[in-house]
């Protein structure tokens, strides 16, 4: 979001108007950069084109990861390392090992997920973007659209916005 | 979480709130300059904190020594007050991962005050850890580190090894979860914020959110798989706590019902807590209209339907005694019951068993004075259960001539207290500085939750053009 890039910005105040604007705004052949709202609205992400979240392949994958790393870690120590016999079990105790594994699965996928996240959305601390209208994180919902990426004139875009139900229009 | 709500539900929301309110409501004590009941009741639970310092620092010192334990009972309020802290804290990840995936919308108001409590009663159960080890300074030889001794690693078979990688787990989750709720509040209270301080510390934490419906739709499904992982993790954690018992060989530890009875258990005591929380959080913030009689209401029937699952193991665990047939285990049971501990087992019965049974009245679980005296009485005797439970299973062994009592000295109480005082200092701090309601989500519920939409919705009032 750099200060050169040509906003405009329809503001909403209510997360069923945004939703539908989205939708006029987008048959008038206008793209919609993105919609800015204090919490999630359900379908918005699909109206406004992204992608589903490959975020869940992630999460597995790092379940994954952290159940074989627990589950050879274990092995290595109880196994091969210092092999020792405990109340006569046998050194491969696969159920004991059972509630570490799951642990490690947890912890993977926790953090593993919320890096993720946090690195696709660009969010890291200190990071000091503001959002483009500082109302979306109280009460009002902002369709973004970048002038330069759209062939239609900014005017229409302003128009477009207007029709849809935004109550106030702004530049940015 | 769609808005399709039955009308005949009662309101989440109640006073006509709109949007702006919530962020208003909600943001006003982190903005505001500390009221004087806040600086009263932090004032004392600093002083707490410093005594139960002090004791907790003189154990370290001394060893656990100072604390009643004899060679019979070997094992008593450091890990009674463990198992009762990390009970406690369930209510937390059962309330924010559960009730997330049974799609409760009444959560939405409680859950970040829960999970907050969840992560205090955590560390206050971490401390009894650390306390009882004796030398705290060697905490990390419960951990697979290679170490002085050559290749030696811990013993992954021990029940007490899971636990340190089930709480280190459930800790940092449980952590993990809670901040990433909180970003984008944070980053509303950046946007409002009028001071240089506040601007970059709450924009330090809040990394740079802007709420685009693509990252809004990334979160949502982190939330999702985290609440999803949260929940069998919760439930692992009690399992886990209650087999450093059932895997020994101690009459009346020594039972298979022990995983369940112990989760049901920690939902019960967590439930009651989150619930003087509530009770106090509601009327020092007015937050009312937030945290409604309905909010309480459904708190005291999970505790109802809890506290009724733990009347039930106590049963079946009396009943299996006798059944199995072991003369041991029934002695166990027997001396729980008519033994020198006795006042301790029906103290137990009656706080867990019978008060709850309570809340079946419409009349007792609407009444805030009752809900918030019996939401104690069911943490007093939760306490008792686990006291219940180790000491006197532990005082009477197979030899009577080593049969024994055990008494508090004034460190095991000390001790106990430290964790009351990091509690609630803890607590406080989060009430003052962070948002005690999740406000995204609040506001994500709001239609068909709140009474002003509802009327919205029903005569649609017309917009006004520019």
């Amino acid at each position: 979001m750099s200060s050169t890039t040509n906003y405009i910005l329809g503001v909403y105040d209510d997360e069923d108007e945004v939703l539908h604007a989205v939708g006029k705004v987008k048959a008038k052949g206008i793209k919609v950069e993105d919609v800015y709202s204090p919490f999630p609205i359900h379908g918005l992400d699909v109206a406004v084109g992204h992608e589903r979240t490959r975020l869940p392949i992630a999460a597995f994958m790092f379940g994954t990861l952290g159940m074989i790393c627990a589950f050879s870690l274990i092995s290595y120590t109880m196994v091969f390392d210092w092999p020792m016999i405990i109340g006569g079990k046998d050194f491969f105790a696969l159920p004991n090992w059972i509630p570490i594994a799951f642990e490690g699965t947890v912890l993977f996928t926790a953090f593993g997920l919320v890096s993720t996240f946090c690195i696709s959305n660009d969010l890291w601390p200190g990071n000091k973007t503001l959002p483009l209208d500082i109302r979306t994180t109280d009460d009002k919902f902002v369709m973004a659209i970048n002038v330069d990426k759209n062939k239609v004139s900014a005017a229409d875009i302003k128009k477009a916005l207007k029709e849809s139900g935004a109550i106030e229009v702004n530049v940015k | 979480m769609s808005h399709v709500v039955s009308p005949i539900r009662e309101k989440l929301v109640t006073g006509g709130k709109s949007y702006s309110d919530v962020t208003h409501d909600i943001c006003k004590q982190v903005e505001g300059e500390p009221t004087k009941e806040w600086k009263i009741a932090f004032g004392i639970s600093c002083l707490v904190f410093i005594y139960g310092a002090y004791c907790l620092f003189y154990t370290w010192w001394q060893g656990i020594g100072v604390w009643g334990l004899n060679k019979t009972v070997g094992w008593a309020w450091d890990i009674t007050n463990f198992v009762w802290w990390v009970g406690i804290g369930h209510a937390g990840t059962l309330i924010s991962a559960v009730l997330l995936l049974f799609r409760q919308k009444w959560r939405t108001s409680i859950n970040r005050s829960a999970e907050a409590m969840t992560i205090f009663a955590v560390l206050c159960a971490a401390s009894f850890i650390l306390a009882h080890m004796g030398r705290p300074w060697l905490a990390h030889w419960a951990l697979p580190l290679p170490n002085a001794f050559g290749s030696l690693w811990v013993n992954f078979n021990s029940p007490l090894v899971w636990d340190v990688f089930a709480i280190s787990t459930y800790l940092s989750v449980s952590l993990l979860f809670w901040y990433m709720g909180l970003v984008p509040d944070l980053a509303t209270i950046r946007d409002r914020a009028t001071t240089a301080g506040r601007k970059f510390w709450y924009g330090l934490f809040s990394l740079g959110w802007t709420g685009s419906s693509k990252t809004w739709a990334r979160y949502e499904y982190m939330s999702l798989i985290l609440a999803g992982i949260s929940t069998p993790l919760v439930l692992s954690v009690h399992t886990i706590v209650s087999m450093d018992f059932a895997t020994s060989v101690i009459p009346g530890w020594h039972t298979t019902i022990f995983p369940p009875y112990f989760v049901a258990g920690a939902i019960f005591s967590g439930f009651a807590m989150v619930q003087t929380l509530l009770l106090i959080t509601r009327v020092v913030f007015k937050l009312e209209d937030y945290i409604t009689i309905e909010h309480i209401e459904m708190m005291n029937i999970v505790i109802t339907v809890t506290g009724s699952v733990v009347g039930i193991a106590y049963l079946t665990e009396f009943f299996i005694a006798w059944y199995s047939g072991v003369e041991y285990e029934s002695y166990a049971f027997i001396n729980r019951a008519t033994g020198p501990y006795w006042w301790a087992y029906w103290m137990m019965m009656t706080c867990n068993v019978i008060s709850p049974q309570l809340f079946w009245s419409k009349a007792i679980r609407t009444n805030l004075m009752v809900s918030f005296f019996l939401s104690i009485v069911v943490n007093v005797g939760m306490w008792f259960e686990r006291f219940v439970i180790i000491v006197t299973s532990l005082h009477r062994d197979y030899l009577p001539s080593s049969w024994a009592m055990f008494s508090p000295t004034r460190y095991d109480i000390g001790d106990y207290i430290f964790s009351f005082g990091l509690f609630f200092t803890l607590f406080f701090l989060f009430a003052k500085f962070l948002p005690v309601v999740n406000m995204a989500e609040v506001k994500a519920v709001m239609k068909g939750v709140s009474t002003e939409f509802t009327i919205k919705r029903i005569k649609p009032t017309k917009k006004t053009e520019e």
